[in-house]
């Protein structure tokens, strides 16, 4: 068994942009559960808009890549806003129950076949890297050394992609730690208190909602920029996994998402490298290739679950703070 | 109206809190016009489907002075709570803080004029220190903007003076020594103590505690009844829901009765108790026929009201 291959690919995978991407989309979540306690389950639906606006802007209408850049964002804000009016004034099961379906109808509203000259449908869009690829700096060649060696676009897409996480990293933990955070914190332990305090609660949880809404959509382009754009890998399961990934790195962190989406990457890359390994020398004669690329998704639940039961606080979690969950 | 400087109680030869006195113009009735109100309701009427909750035609809390507010369990003298601080509204009326007009006010405003509530089950932010907590009551604080939050320089200042406030009040109330501590690890009276302290961070001109003895025992629920005298002494106006009529008679300056949701006595708390609209509220006016009530809760009630009239004599 060639266990090079499989540890080379495994930590290649530690400072890959997806990486990135999925710790952006943690971090936005880590701003809307972990620190204002907003159930948001359509993560995969702000990622969608961000990688569609941006695809979208660029082939249909040609926008450069800062234009493309605005129109997701500014997508974003709008999902925010529709999202948040009507629920964010009710209690917070109701944000969760129209987040899960909005995010599902943005994903259908890009799957359908009625806007397939413009969303491509089933079969997604790809072809507008040229305009991301025309700013890079770096001249023609491989860069980086082991694992970690790379062509000038993904080297370049990782400067930036990395580079976006660490200044949203600095904003999140710059703006939780003043007084502006502190009203959040205090809306995710009691909102009416914080209101009997006179602070305008609705729209703090706006400020979050939609601020943690636009890092998943900024997540959701530097997702789109290695591949193409796909409906499928918008569902639901990739809520789900951001979730895995706050959880596993600490909810009310700004270490743990980018610790939990390097940690979830490397598993998942070096189960998948091992069991396709291990199907093929005969380890597992039970099993075919494609079941073994199933039962890699199941090796990273049973890891997740054991690291959720021996340290249910996360990597950076505080172990003081859980004494008290309720 | 400073809090580095901790007034001594008023109190009287006998150790007994100074009453206010003379606060209120003409008959001690239901509705009867105040010297100086601060808070002014008329009209006001809330309705569960076919249960009205609360329908007080007037009333008037007049300023300086603790008021209590008393009545049998369901009276409706939480949901007028609720509604006078902006947290419910009202099928109909109208009511003014310090002549300013707050019906339909949202709660986070009333809060900003100086009206600042408290809770009937406590609410301490329990994952946020103690410090925290009391720092989240300041008001008008330019940190809390989202673009002023990102420039440190723009809010430090402001943020050491409202610690030094904070830690003022917190020594006062005895918690300075927790001011690290979660809210989640202080006792139930301590986080009493807390809310009442955060609630102060703000300068409030007229402090509403619902039950603030309730759950609290028995050695910390003189220190509360201090704090609340205290806060009287400081200029402040205090209206309080409470079942302890021990408590009331104690602290108390003047005393509004409801009771199935209207407003049945007010007065002095010593004459109020007397009144024959109060015995009727807690006993009922057939409370020797069975109509069907709790048979506990009425002795409970019973039993209040003859240690009440006992302690009179």
């Amino acid at each position: 068994m060639d266990w090079g291959a499989i540890f080379n690919n495994a930590a290649g995978e530690l400072i890959s942009p997806t990486t990135a991407a999925y710790a952006l989309a943690a971090l936005g979540l880590a701003v809307h559960f972990g620190y204002t306690g907003l159930l948001n389950f359509g993560q995969a639906g702000f990622m969608a808009l961000g990688a569609y606006g941006y695809a979208i802007s660029i082939l249909t209408f040609g926008f450069p890549v800062w234009g493309a850049f605005l129109v997701g964002v500014g997508a974003s804000v709008i999902f925010a806003l529709i999202l948040g009016i009507p629920t964010l004034r009710l209690r917070a099961d109701y944000l969760a129950i129209v987040t899960i379906a909005a995010a599902e109808i943005v994903r259908l509203l890009f799957t359908t076949n009625a806007f397939a000259s413009v969303t491509g449908s089933a079969n997604g869009l790809s072809g507008y890297k040229n305009e991301f690829a025309a700013l890079n700096p770096l001249a023609d060649g491989t860069y980086g050394f082991g694992p970690f060696e790379n062509n000038a676009y993904d080297t370049w897409l990782g400067i930036v992609a990395w580079s976006i996480v660490i200044l949203a990293a600095l904003f999140v933990w710059q703006i939780m730690r003043s007084p502006w955070g502190r009203v959040i914190k205090g809306i995710r332990e009691d909102e009416d208190a914080v209101r009997a305090l006179g602070k305008n609660v609705y729209a703090y949880k706006m400020q979050s909602l939609i601020l943690g809404g636009v890092l998943g959509t900024i997540a959701g382009m530097i997702f789109a920029l290695p591949r193409a754009v796909v409906p499928s890998n918008y569902q639901t399961t990739l809520t789900f996994f951001i979730y895995a990934i706050l959880l596993l790195g600490g909810a009310a962190t700004v270490l743990g998402p980018i610790i939990g989406s390097m940690i979830f990457w490397v598993l998942l890359s070096f189960f998948s490298g091992f069991i396709a390994r291990a199907v093929e020398a005969g380890w597992l004669p039970f099993m075919t290739v494609v079941q073994g690329s199933q039962l890699r998704f199941i090796l990273v639940g049973v890891a997740i679950m054991l690291i959720v039961i021996f340290r249910p606080q996360g990597v950076f979690g505080n172990k003081k703070e859980l004494a008290f969950v309720r | 109206m400073s809090v580095n400087t901790v007034p001594v109680l008023p109190t009287g030869p006998t150790g007994k809190p100074i009453k206010t006195t003379d606060l209120h113009v003409g008959e001690a009735e239901p509705g009867c016009k105040k010297r100086d109100p601060i808070l002014v309701v008329d009209g006001v009427r809330r309705t569960f489907g076919g249960l009205t909750a609360v329908d007080v035609d007037h009333v008037e809390v007049p300023r300086g002075a603790i008021t209590a507010l008393i009545g049998p369990n369901g009276a409706g003298k939480t949901t007028l709570f609720n509604l006078l601080t902006g947290f419910d509204k009202p099928d109909a009326g109208k009511w003014t803080f310090d002549g300013r007009p707050i019906a339909g006010v949202p709660a986070y405003r009333v809060a900003r004029f100086g009206q600042i509530r408290t809770f009937q089950l406590t609410k301490a932010l329990g994952l946020l220190t103690v410090m925290d907590n009391m720092l989240l009551g300041a008001k008008g604080q330019s940190g809390e903007n989202l673009f002023r939050a990102l420039l440190p320089f723009l809010w430090r200042k402001q943020e050491t003076d409202n610690q030094a406030k904070a830690l003022d009040l917190l020594t006062r109330f005895k918690l300075d020594t927790k001011k690290n501590d979660y809210a989640a690890s202080l006792s139930g009276g301590q986080r009493k103590l807390l809310e009442m302290a955060r609630a102060l961070m703000s300068d409030p001109t007229l402090v509403m505690l619902d039950e603030p003895m309730a759950g609290v025992n028995p050695a910390l629920t003189q220190s509360l009844l201090d704090h609340i005298l205290n806060l009287k002494a400081q200029g402040m106006t205090v209206l309080f829901v409470e079942h302890d009529m021990h408590m009331v008679r104690h602290i108390a300056d003047w005393v509004i009765v409801m009771a199935e949701g209207k407003v049945v006595a007010e007065g002095d708390p010593h004459e109020v108790m007397k009144n024959p609209a109060v015995i009727d509220a807690y006993l009922g006016s057939h409370h020797d026929e069975d109509i069907g009530e709790d048979p506990a809760a009425e002795v409970e009630h019973v039993s209040a009201i003859t240690e009440l009239l006992d302690d009179e004599r």
